[in-house]
């Protein structure tokens, strides 16, 4: 008879726990890539998005916050200091030669530099950057509202999505890229940012040019922002899927 | 034949009253429920991995959490799992914080066989949550609806006046495991009238409240959601402990219903039928 604190009969009790907890994990995971289990992700995404865009109206605006409600250092996440080297001449230059070019389906292709698009008018706001990992950070965003941009470039009636073309590779991988409706990219409080919190935006945040979307979560907000394509759809891009973290399993529809 | 008496709840010296204790609806709820309760806690606490700590406000004080569980290297090179409530530090090493076999330790705030799916996948683990969430809250809408319109809130549910007398008794005699029989078991007694009422009108309300304040889109579309429970970190924070209070009370749910005639229980939830415990016990002697 063994009794209960035999090493032997508690190793063979933990082993055949871990066995039995493998054969379900990996039953669930099988069950995570189906067909059938994706088909239904796919309905709960489309019902996501009609229901949250039912709910929001197209003015319906992110919370803006009082100045002493600002974290006092904004959290960075995914790429903080792009290694690609024309970016990093651009920067060791203060970002003096870098311009902002917005093609695609748009009437008048055009280039801005830092100074011309700090030149238009600036909407400032103090909102909450909501991470998809769960935490939140409050900053102040100084930045021209993108509406403005595409008006001035004037876009295309086949336009139905914004992309943002960016100089980081999330660990050395694929360029980073997001994409917008014209719904979210039209809305007021959707910014091209140049300041966070009164100074000029750090690398660490985007430098020189982040994509602030208030209503959806930070992985839609593209840093380093290189390019800006109006498309009809986003299907020859990278994996297809409409951004970086798309691609890469992520639901396009970030309002949640 | 104690034991048979033990599992039906019956005592056979005496003929069985069978009544309909649950409706289709309430047995069909309560199934599909059980199933988006699972998958929304496997889920969930996959989702939490992703950041393992959780505070009170607007946003996120890194510095100062609430709670938060992570893994440390120790002075022997082993990692430990700390997991820390306020000023309060617990080794958890094993479970919160690092688990997995001794040879493979991972750095994992909840261990692997509690999350779904198993290995660190928060874009797997969020489809999972929103596909049980679309089933799960429209189904607590309906169920609350038909409570309230068929009358069985008040019927069932809501404490009468009388009852409140009994409360120190019943308290007494649940925690000797001893439950209602005869014509007394044909209505919830005040404890299973408390519960109910507070996993379905407080509880899983609140849970479902606060998982929408977490959605920025939801925050500009309801702004309130936010002045209600004070920032998305707090309704992240509140959308935790509701999911703990749910574990509680499923635990205390499965307890009960194994020692108060789990065969007898488990019919009335698959087919509606429950025979009441007769008024004299079983011979026990």
């Amino acid at each position: 008879m063994s009794n209960p604190t035999d090493p032997r009969r508690r190793r063979f009790l933990t082993r055949s726990l871990l066995a039995t907890s493998a054969v379900l994990l990996a039953g669930c995971d099988r069950l995570s890539r189906s067909d059938a289990m994706n088909r239904l992700f796919d309905a709960s995404k489309a019902l996501t998005q009609r229901t949250q865009r039912l709910l929001a109206s197209r003015e319906s605006l992110a919370r803006e916050y009082a100045p002493e409600d600002i974290a006092p250092s904004f959290r960075a996440n995914g790429t903080t200091n792009p290694q690609d080297e024309a970016y990093r001449r651009l920067a060791a230059n203060g970002f003096r030669d870098w311009r902002l070019t917005i093609d695609g389906l748009v009437e008048r292709p055009q280039t801005f530099s830092l100074d011309e698009l700090k030149a238009m008018p600036s909407r400032t706001q103090i909102t909450r950057h909501d991470c998809v990992e769960g935490w939140s950070c409050i900053g102040q965003w100084t930045g021209v509202v993108l509406g403005d941009l595409l008006a001035q470039v004037g876009v295309r009636d086949e336009a139905r999505f914004v992309v943002f073309h960016c100089a980081d590779r999330y660990r050395g991988t694929d360029s980073y890229y997001e994409s917008l409706d014209m719904l979210e990219a039209y809305h007021p409080q959707t910014l091209l940012a140049y300041r966070l919190n009164g100074g000029d935006l750090p690398i660490a945040n985007g430098a020189p040019l982040r994509l602030r979307a208030e209503r959806q979560l930070g992985y839609k907000m593209a840093k380093y922002v290189m390019r800006v394509e109006l498309v009809e759809s986003f299907a020859h891009l990278g994996r297809g899927r409409g951004g970086f973290w798309e691609d890469r399993g992520y639901q396009w529809w970030a309002g949640i | 034949m104690r034991v048979f008496d033990t599992l039906f709840g019956t005592n056979r010296d005496q003929a069985p009253t069978v009544i309909q204790r649950h409706s289709a609806f309430t047995r069909i709820w309560h199934w599909v429920n059980a199933i988006c309760l699972l998958v929304l806690l496997m889920s969930g606490l996959q989702i939490f991995n992703a950041h393992p700590a959780l505070y009170w406000g607007k946003d996120s004080h890194f510095d100062s959490p609430a709670l938060s569980i992570r893994a440390v290297s120790g002075n022997d090179g082993e990692l430990r799992g700390i997991t820390q409530v306020g000023a309060y530090r617990f080794d958890t090493t094993g479970v919160l914080g690092v688990s997995g076999p001794r040879e493979a330790r991972e750095r994992r705030a909840f261990p692997a066989w509690i999350t779904l799916p198993g290995p660190r996948w928060l874009a797997m683990g969020r489809e999972w949550h929103f596909l049980a969430g679309w089933i799960f809250a429209p189904m607590l809408i309906a169920y609350l609806l038909y409570l309230a319109i068929s009358g069985q809130l008040r019927r069932r549910l809501l404490p009468r006046r009388h009852e409140w007398r009994t409360l120190g008794h019943t308290l007494y005699e649940h925690l000797r495991l001893r439950f209602p029989r005869g014509e007394e078991a044909r209505h919830y007694n005040l404890l299973q009238k408390l519960a109910y009422l507070l996993v379905l009108f407080v509880i899983t309300p609140l849970i479902v409240l606060t998982g929408l304040t977490m959605s920025p889109t939801m925050d500009a579309a309801w702004p309130w959601l936010l002045d209600v429970f004070g920032g998305r970190q707090s309704a992240r924070t509140i959308h935790f402990l509701c999911a703990v209070a749910l574990v509680g009370f499923f635990l205390i749910h499965i307890v009960l219903v194994l020692v108060s005639g789990v065969v007898n229980n488990l019919r009335s939830m698959i087919t509606g039928r429950y025979v009441l415990p007769p008024e004299k016990e079983a011979d026990n002697e």
